[in-house]
């Protein structure tokens, strides 16, 4: 009967309208400013640089300036200098580091490249999303400053992946103390004379830059 | 001499179209559909000449979204094209990265891992879902059912972009597949949640259906409207369910069988009239062999590695040659033409692009009928201008 089809697609629209007020399958929306969904740890928009030290951002960070994310990046949006001296890392070794490191955020596509061909893990994919602005130059050409956050904010917003990461880079630094220890002690023998083996230095808050 | 004489009425179909210049009927009116309308699916312009309420010529105009998309891609290196691909049709990056991945594996010569091959169908089957689950909502939106049905499926289809979201951390622009695999592995939480959502969503269709498929608007706006005859499309080159609604089984997963898309029954739609009713109908009955493909893959998933060990992130030079890799998109066969001078980027990047394709007949189908069933026509071509302009 002509018509049929009407009326049930009406009566789909009743049952949907009135399970809008008590069936959660039926309730989809967010009221956004007021509440916000929840982000899956994955999520990723814009890139950060992951620093050891929240008190001295600028002095451990894990970038150590080898310009393969600013090679690799698909739109060309970072902007990396070399620093001509040397400052000890985390783990207290003398590494180079970026004297400039920008990234266009208006440029940048969220492609998370940079964040899979760094060697480093130095520089990881951030959660925020509230970043409308009117100025594009002021706010939204990123320096190092607004870049580098502390690695405790990495474990807040990716708590799975930080914690790998971690574990990974305290191996690594542990392999290499090692590594360092048993050629000192290799050396000394070899000049036959006892020598203590070299301590890695502690890390130690260097001068802002 | 009339206007009409050298307009060629479509040998594909369209209705009679009256050819006498008198003085009742002597005035063409050159409307410009476009590329500002939001019927259009984006910035896509018609120059649309009527007589009367009747199209007589149909003019696309095309390139209003042209972002030099395959010179970008012999500019930059292989894997910086992965993300780019993402930006072509907009709504399925998961599939436009897997075609460019096929490619690219066929010209390196990278193997997948069983793993990877079952994530992608899954992200493939998934991709075509919400694809389709749109396209339906769009149309209805274009034949004048506002609202209601393109809400009900943006909610069906927001549940699987959050299952994207959570896997490769956007909604839209995954960036997932790699050369020789994905990216990351899904944890077995989020194939519990494409289990769930995936056995949910028959009942959403079930309901879908009930709310549109049987109504009298619906039927009287689309069934003989645009119709297109099978050789027609066949020798435009036209793939994808539009093809198949036409009623010519050709469908790549199936031709091909690549992937590993032999191992899994399912079957391909084929509708018979070719008109606009079939193309939608052809769509929801292909959402209903996904849930199919998708339950089988979900129960056969095997555990292992998702990247080929010999594959490298950085510095992927492969050996000079060509290779072309195409995959059945939701729109229809998606291809990545690559030739390789043996340096980091590709010597020529060429895309295959579906709905430009299907794009092409947009003409014959309109002839004879009213801006407004044009509008629903190009509604069921399913275009993304991303992907047309490129």
């Amino acid at each position: 009967m002509l018509g049929t089809g009407l009326l049930q697609g009406l009566a789909v629209t009743a049952k949907n309208f009135a399970g809008s007020f008590h069936d959660p399958k039926r309730l989809t929306t967010v009221e956004y400013p007021e509440k916000k969904s929840v982000i899956p740890e994955a999520f990723r928009n814009f890139p950060f640089l992951v620093s050891e030290n929240a008190e001295d951002p600028m002095g451990t960070l894990r970038c150590v300036a080898c310009q393969i994310c600013e090679k690799e990046c698909p739109p060309q949006c970072i902007y990396i200098e070399k620093s001509k001296d040397k400052k000890p890392d985390a783990s207290g070794k003398m590494q180079i580091y970026p004297a400039v490191f920008r990234i266009d955020s208006s440029v940048c596509m969220n492609c998370q490249i940079c964040v899979e061909v760094c060697p480093f893990d130095a520089i990881k994919m951030d959660h925020v999303y509230e970043i409308a602005t009117s100025e594009r130059f002021e706010t939204l050409l990123l320096d190092r400053h607004d870049l580098a956050k502390p690695n405790s904010y990495f474990h807040q917003i990716r708590p799975l992946e930080a914690a790998e990461v971690d574990g990974r880079l305290t191996a690594e630094r542990k392999a290499a103390e090692e590594k360092a220890k048993a050629a000192a002690l290799a050396k000394a023998a070899l000049a036959a004379k006892p020598a203590a083996p070299a301590p890695a230095a502690p890390p130690k808050p260097p001068e802002q830059a | 001499m009339s206007p009409f004489d050298a307009s060629p009425l479509s040998p594909s179909g369209g209705a009679h179209v009256r050819s006498v210049v008198d003085e009742f009927h002597g005035d063409l009116l050159e409307v410009s559909m476009g590329p500002h309308h939001p019927s259009t699916h984006g910035v896509f312009r018609m120059i649309v000449t009527l007589d009367g309420e009747r199209i007589v010529k149909l003019k696309p105009v095309l390139g209003y979204l042209h972002r030099n998309h395959e010179k970008i891609g012999e500019s930059t290196s292989y894997l910086g094209s992965m993300p780019y691909t993402d930006r072509l049709d907009y709504l399925n990056a998961m599939t436009n990265n897997w075609a460019y991945a096929l490619a690219v594996e066929r010209l390196g010569g990278l193997a997948v891992p069983e793993r990877a091959e079952y994530l992608r169908v899954i992200l493939a089957e998934l991709s075509r879902l919400q694809n389709h689950v749109c396209l339906a909502g769009f149309l209805l939106q274009d034949t004048g059912a506002s609202g209601t049905p393109l809400m009900y499926a943006f909610r069906e289809r927001e549940k699987i972009l959050e299952l994207f979201e959570s896997l490769s951390g956007s909604r839209m622009m995954c960036n997932f597949q790699r050369f020789g695999g994905c990216r990351t592995d899904a944890s077995s939480e989020w194939l519990g949640q494409v289990s769930s959502l995936v056995n949910g969503f028959g009942a959403f269709l079930d309901e879908f259906e009930e709310l549109i498929t049987g109504n009298e608007i619906l039927m009287a706006r689309t069934q003989g409207v645009g119709v297109m005859k099978g050789p027609a499309a066949v020798s435009a080159g036209i793939t994808g369910p539009m093809l198949r609604a036409c009623g010519v089984g050709y469908d790549i997963r199936k031709v091909d069988a690549y992937g590993i898309y032999p191992r899994f029954t399912f079957r391909v739609p084929i509708g018979s009239h070719g008109d606009t009713y079939d193309r939608y109908m052809i769509r929801i009955l292909e959402m209903r062999e996904s849930i199919g493909i998708l339950q089988q893959a979900l129960r056969d998933i095997p555990a292992g590695p998702i990247m080929d060990p010999k594959a490298k992130l950085r510095g992927f030079r492969p050996k000079p040659g060509e290779s072309y890799g195409r995959i059945e998109g939701p729109k229809g066969e998606i291809g990545f033409y690559l030739i390789s001078d043996g340096s980091a980027n590709p010597y020529r990047y060429r895309v295959r692009p579906p709905s430009f394709v299907n794009l092409t007949l947009l003409e014959d189908l309109c002839l004879g009928h009213t801006i407004a069933d044009s509008v629903v026509i190009l509604g069921s071509i399913d275009i993304v201008l991303g992907e047309v302009d490129r």
